[in-house]
């Protein structure tokens, strides 16, 4: 997994509730077997003016002038701007995957859904809670000021404006330490194989008709 | 002791180390697997070198991609079928307690195949790359949706990475009225609480209304737990579990049969658990209900009409009605009965196992689609669903009324494979999402029952299943 330090990120502001993982990414392009190669297709059916397949040559679709991510002034954008409720419906990783290949680095919203927040963190792809009235203060920041970027500082835990205005966010240490480094969670996980096997082993004394 | 909820008790038997900042390990009992989201996960174990943890955790099945028609000509579109024999040759690679591929008689639906089979049961955690994995909590397991880096994980490790939510208790007294199911229990749930509003919580389902729903009722009930934002959604066991359980193929066998039920019935929220959150609904206050947004909590009533933006003072909200209203073709005002539908979708993991057929067919029984309507689509769950919807001649009945009886699958409830709505079309569908596009580009989805769906297609528009003749 790619490692989130400190990022200096241009912000793209999508003001819309609810963004569902079936917008974020639609789901003929589930049928992919990779988990790379999304991001042309993130918010495919906003994003562009035809129906999109998978295997179509993306730079040769009408795009929606009117969709945000299509202003000029929001290209290369690495943090995306989302209102409550970021990320909700389908469990699909490919939502991450494809917000990744995109570019973005970081989201910031008042609230996500559960799955795709906690997908978020095994991608390197770092979702940041901030309270309502301060999201609200980016978008309008965002919004009113072109080139307008964040500073993401996961070290210090901390958002900061361009006018030097800083906001703390929370994380658990869990997460703080992986993403930091960029870490295989599987590897730590089976750093602890001694202590699942005896846990397993226990199990299948006390409840063995889980074992067939 | 403290007194415990359900939830804490699945919890606490579970954690296998907890870290200081609470993160806990929890060990994994089941394991469902999909075509969609596990491709890339068994690939990431063959690129490490791995094996996967306990294979007899897993329990697979084709369901997404797969047709629900013309089975002899196999799997038309070559990315599907590349999907799907992608997991054939991973569960030969690396193997499971059972596969349901493309075909089998227990193919189906992940989350009606499951329970069906017994591969569910109460006590376990349960979790699959899908987030309807909320169904299985109707057993009192708690059984959420993952992404596929964590099921990967679940196969590597036989456990997750995780932190325990908050508890809601969601709690309906009284009784039902007729006419008014699970899923309208459901939606008008998150009618209350918002698709948000179990954001951070496991919540369990109680009181009189809950206890008088069946089994297949309750999987209703749990399956749209994260449609009101919560990740599961549990019910605790009582003799309906039990006897459900009875004889499953996957359930504890006669020796150890009695030594489960003694276990099972312990999974209960203790009198006095404390739950972070409780909501209390009336059942009596509950009527069949219609979605009319692209959202699951811009539901009403059937006697219901579509809301005016301009009386919402909320910004962002009024925002989301005027785009709803918009995407979904609507005027503001119109009472829900007026809207006529262009087809009808019955099935998914939420209303396509046999008692939604049957409610489906008492409707239909005798009487033929409306004529606006183009197409009824009723799609059994599993193959045993089918056989034996066949065996009550379902079939019959459905195919009198100018339904067409498919094949099992998740079908039109996302249109991965061909089954989808054009742009524009509006569908009464007893699926669990309405968002844009989700039954296909442009198309505009309206979540209802089964009794509501199958009347929807007779009348051509949606009436009140309760004064429906």
């Amino acid at each position: 997994m790619k490692a989130f330090t400190l990022l200096n990120g241009l912000v793209c502001p999508l003001d819309r509730a609810n963004v569902d993982t079936d917008a974020i990414i639609p789901k003929q392009f589930l049928k992919s077997i990779k988990r790379s190669g999304f991001g042309p297709n993130l918010f495919d059916e906003w994003r562009y003016l035809d129906h999109g397949e998978p295997g179509m040559d993306n730079s040769k679709r009408a795009i929606n002038p009117e969709f945000v991510l299509n202003f000029p002034r929001y290209a290369g954008a690495q943090v995306l701007l989302a209102r409550d409720n970021f990320g909700c419906g389908s469990s699909r990783e490919h939502a991450p995957w494809a917000i990744e290949d995109y570019g973005f680095r970081s989201v910031i919203a008042p609230s996500f859904a559960d799955i795709f927040f906690n997908n978020c963190f095994k991608n390197g792809l770092l979702p940041i809670v901030l309270a309502a009235d301060i999201v609200e203060q980016l978008f309008r920041e965002a919004e009113a000021t072109e080139g307008y970027k964040l500073v993401v500082d996961l070290e210090a835990q901390t958002v900061t404006t361009p006018a030097g205005a800083s906001f703390g966010f929370d994380i658990t240490a869990h997460r703080k330490h992986c993403l930091l480094n960029g870490l295989d969670e599987i590897g730590l996980t089976l750093q602890h194989a001694d202590v699942i096997r005896s846990f397993e082993a226990q199990r299948k004394a006390q409840q063995p008709w889980l074992f067939v | 002791m403290t007194a415990q909820t359900l939830y804490d008790k699945l919890w606490h038997s579970h954690v296998v180390r907890e870290e200081a900042d609470g993160t806990c390990l929890l060990y994994i009992d089941r394991h469902l697997v999909h075509e969609v989201t596990s491709p890339q996960a068994f690939e990431g174990l063959r690129i490490a070198g791995r094996k996967p943890w306990r294979n007899h955790s897993i329990v697979a099945t084709a369901d997404h991609n797969t047709p629900t028609d013309h089975w002899d000509k196999g799997i038309q579109d070559p990315i599907s079928r590349q999907q799907v024999e992608t997991l054939d040759a991973n569960i030969k690679e690396f193997g499971s307690l059972a596969y349901f591929p493309f075909k089998d008689l227990r193919q189906g639906i992940v989350h009606v195949v499951g329970p069906e089979n017994g591969a569910t049961l109460p006590g376990m955690t349960v979790v699959c790359g899908d987030s309807h994995t909320s169904t299985h909590g109707a057993f009192a397991a708690l059984a959420h949706g993952i992404g596929t880096s964590e099921v990967e994980h679940v196969m590597a490790t036989q456990t997750l990475v995780a932190k325990k939510s908050k508890a809601m208790l969601i709690r309906v007294d009284g009784e039902l009225g007729r006419g008014v199911t699970a899923k309208d229990v459901a939606l008008a749930i998150i009618g209350r609480i918002g698709t948000a509003g179990g954001t951070g919580y496991a919540i369990e389902f109680g009181g009189d209304a809950i206890r008088s729903l069946s089994i297949e009722g309750r999987m209703t009930l749990c399956n749209m737990a994260i449609e009101g934002g919560a990740r599961a959604g549990m019910v605790a066991v009582d003799d309906k579990t039990i006897a459900y359980l009875q004889d499953r193929p996957f359930s504890p066998k006669a020796d150890q049969w009695d030594a489960a039920v003694a276990y099972w019935k312990t999974l209960v929220s203790d009198e006095g658990a404390v739950f972070d959150q409780t909501v209390v609904l009336q059942a009596a206050d509950i009527a069949p209900q219609v979605t009319w947004g692209t959202s699951p909590e811009q539901v009403l009533a059937v006697s219901g009409k579509v809301p005016d933006p301009a009386a919402e003072s909320d910004p962002v909200k009024k925002g989301s009605y005027e785009r709803a209203l918009q995407y979904m073709g609507l005027a503001a005002n119109t009472p829900l009965t007026d809207i006529p539908v262009d087809k009808v979708f019955i099935g998914s993991c939420t209303n396509s196992r046999i008692e939604d057929l049957r409610a489906a067919a008492g409707i239909a029984k005798g009487k033929k689609k409306a004529d606006n309507v183009k197409l009824v689509l009723v799609v059994p769950g599993s193959g045993l669903v089918k056989k034996q919807a066949e065996a009550e001649g379902l079939d019959k009945v459905f195919i009198e009324a100018g339904f067409e009886w498919r094949e099992p699958g998740c079908s039109m409830c996302l249109a991965m494979n061909a089954d989808r709505l054009e742009p524009g079309e509006r569908c009464a569908s007893t699926s669990n999402r309405n968002f844009e596009g989700r039954q296909g580009q442009g198309g505009r989805t309206h979540l209802v029952s089964p009794e509501m769906a199958a009347a929807a297609a007779i009348a051509g528009h949606f009436v009140d299943v309760r004064t429906f003749t």
